[in-house]
């Protein structure tokens, strides 16, 4: 029996990203390391992702969240990626502190509705949508580390391109992430 | 005149005059303790507990602490840092710092004491208190949901301004900034947007109106500098009194 080579190709990762309470600003951000996206395909394959529009997260190797929590689906989305991604990463303002969407934590959500659907500028018969369809919205917005439990943090609104590359090429060299002073702000 | 005295900070000898504080002796010497509520300007106030230093064993805060002759003094500690992280992490969940949304971030001296800890995240459970805003006067705003009870401005209305427009009411977790009028409002005061106290505020707790956001992203004092390496207005003359 002549003896076969054996070549090993090198697993790709496998990368999970959704958005939850956020802008998609995250994703833009993403999107924005342009060319060098291709040299990231070269070790990372996507899993469920705008990107890829798959609907559900299978076994990931990293899950990112972008938003934070504010409804229902949002709470189902987050733990089925906690479920199956070994490393899950807040990545944006929003995921981390409630951001931007947590500025009506001190309102009333039923004024919030009307003030959207009711009286807002140039509105004539609004209605307030209730769609059983429609996931139940929460009273207060939350961080998503509040909900479940988040290995790596990634400020920024949004992170720029280069600190999401960095942070992502140091993960994947299975290096403990670390950024410049430049690359990390909280806005 | 020259400094005789001298004590080691984290190993370096700093020189210091009779009653100077390790902070004062420090900045003089070009060396960052990490703080909030202490102002070069200002009477020491001792609050913030950033400043928290390792004093021959004991733990105390370099702006209220004197330094002595050959003492040894540790700042820059592993153990320190953390404990000083987590203090910021805890004014960052105790308000509002909402920084996408904020006139002062950039200039914001809360969230560049942040950066150069290497805060991540709050980490801690959010509070999201129900904290007003006061609009009132004409130049300045008051936004309580970023404000962590320095007193600078209380400080610098009452010593520099001769105005007491400023106090801190309630206690504990209910403490809050007021504003000394009759009504409450900070338009029924004398203040004014050339007073000290209306520039002093280390966040965004109060602003001048109409000024936010006229530097952008990218030219704003702590965009590319670390808070260690940006001297704070005025550090270079310690106070004499």
């Amino acid at each position: 029996m002549t003896e076969q080579p054996i070549t090993i190709e090198p697993k790709k990762l496998r990368v999970a990203t959704c958005s939850l309470a956020g802008c998609f600003g995250c994703h833009m951000s993403l999107l924005d390391i342009d060319e060098k996206l291709f040299d990231l395909l070269k070790v990372v394959e996507f899993d469920r992702s705008p990107i890829t529009d798959i609907k559900h997260c299978g076994p990931c190797d990293i899950g990112i969240v972008e938003g934070g929590v504010c409804n229902a689906e949002n709470v189902h989305v987050l733990k089925e990626f906690r479920k199956n991604c070994k490393v899950l990463v807040a990545m944006g303002a929003c995921a981390i502190t409630g951001g931007v969407p947590a500025l009506r934590n001190n309102v009333d959500l039923w004024d919030c509705y009307q003030e959207v659907y009711h009286y807002g500028i140039g509105l004539e018969n609004g209605q307030i949508p209730n769609d059983p369809e429609l996931p139940l919205p929460f009273d207060r917005v939350h961080p998503i580390n509040e909900v479940v439990r988040i290995d790596y943090f990634l400020p920024g609104c949004p992170p720029s391109a280069d600190a999401i590359w960095k942070f992502l090429t140091d993960l994947a060299a299975g290096r403990e992430p670390k950024l410049d002073y430049d690359m990390v702000h909280y806005d | 005149m020259t400094k005789t005295c001298t004590f080691t900070l984290d190993g370096k000898t700093i020189p210091f005059e009779e009653g100077e504080t390790i902070m004062e002796a420090a900045s003089a010497a070009g060396v960052y303790i990490p703080h909030l509520c202490h102002h070069p300007e200002f009477k020491p106030h001792g609050s913030c507990k950033l400043c928290t230093v390792n004093i021959g064993g004991r733990l105390g805060a370099a702006c209220t602490n004197r330094a002595a002759d050959g003492m040894k003094v540790e700042s820059e500690t592993e153990a320190l840092n953390a404990d000083r992280r987590a203090l910021t992490q805890m004014l960052f969940v105790e308000g509002n710092h909402i920084c996408p949304s904020c006139e002062k971030s950039g200039n914001c001296q809360l969230q560049a004491v942040a950066y150069h800890l290497g805060m991540m995240t709050p980490h801690f459970t959010h509070f999201y208190p129900a904290r007003d805003i006061d609009a009132s006067h004409p130049d300045v705003l008051i936004e309580r949901n970023r404000c962590i009870l320095c007193e600078l401005c209380v400080r610098a209305s009452r010593d520099v301004d001769g105005k007491n427009v400023f106090g801190i009411g309630g206690r504990g977790i209910k403490s809050r900034l007021i504003v000394n009028s009759a009504s409450g409002r900070l338009a029924d005061t004398n203040m004014s947007v050339t007073d000290r106290a209306a520039e002093v505020c280390p966040t965004g707790a109060i602003l001048r109106k109409r000024h936010g956001f006229t530097v952008p992203i990218g030219k704003r004092l702590y965009d590319h500098q670390s808070i260690a390496e940006v001297p704070v207005a005025g550090m270079k003359e310690p106070r004499r009194d």
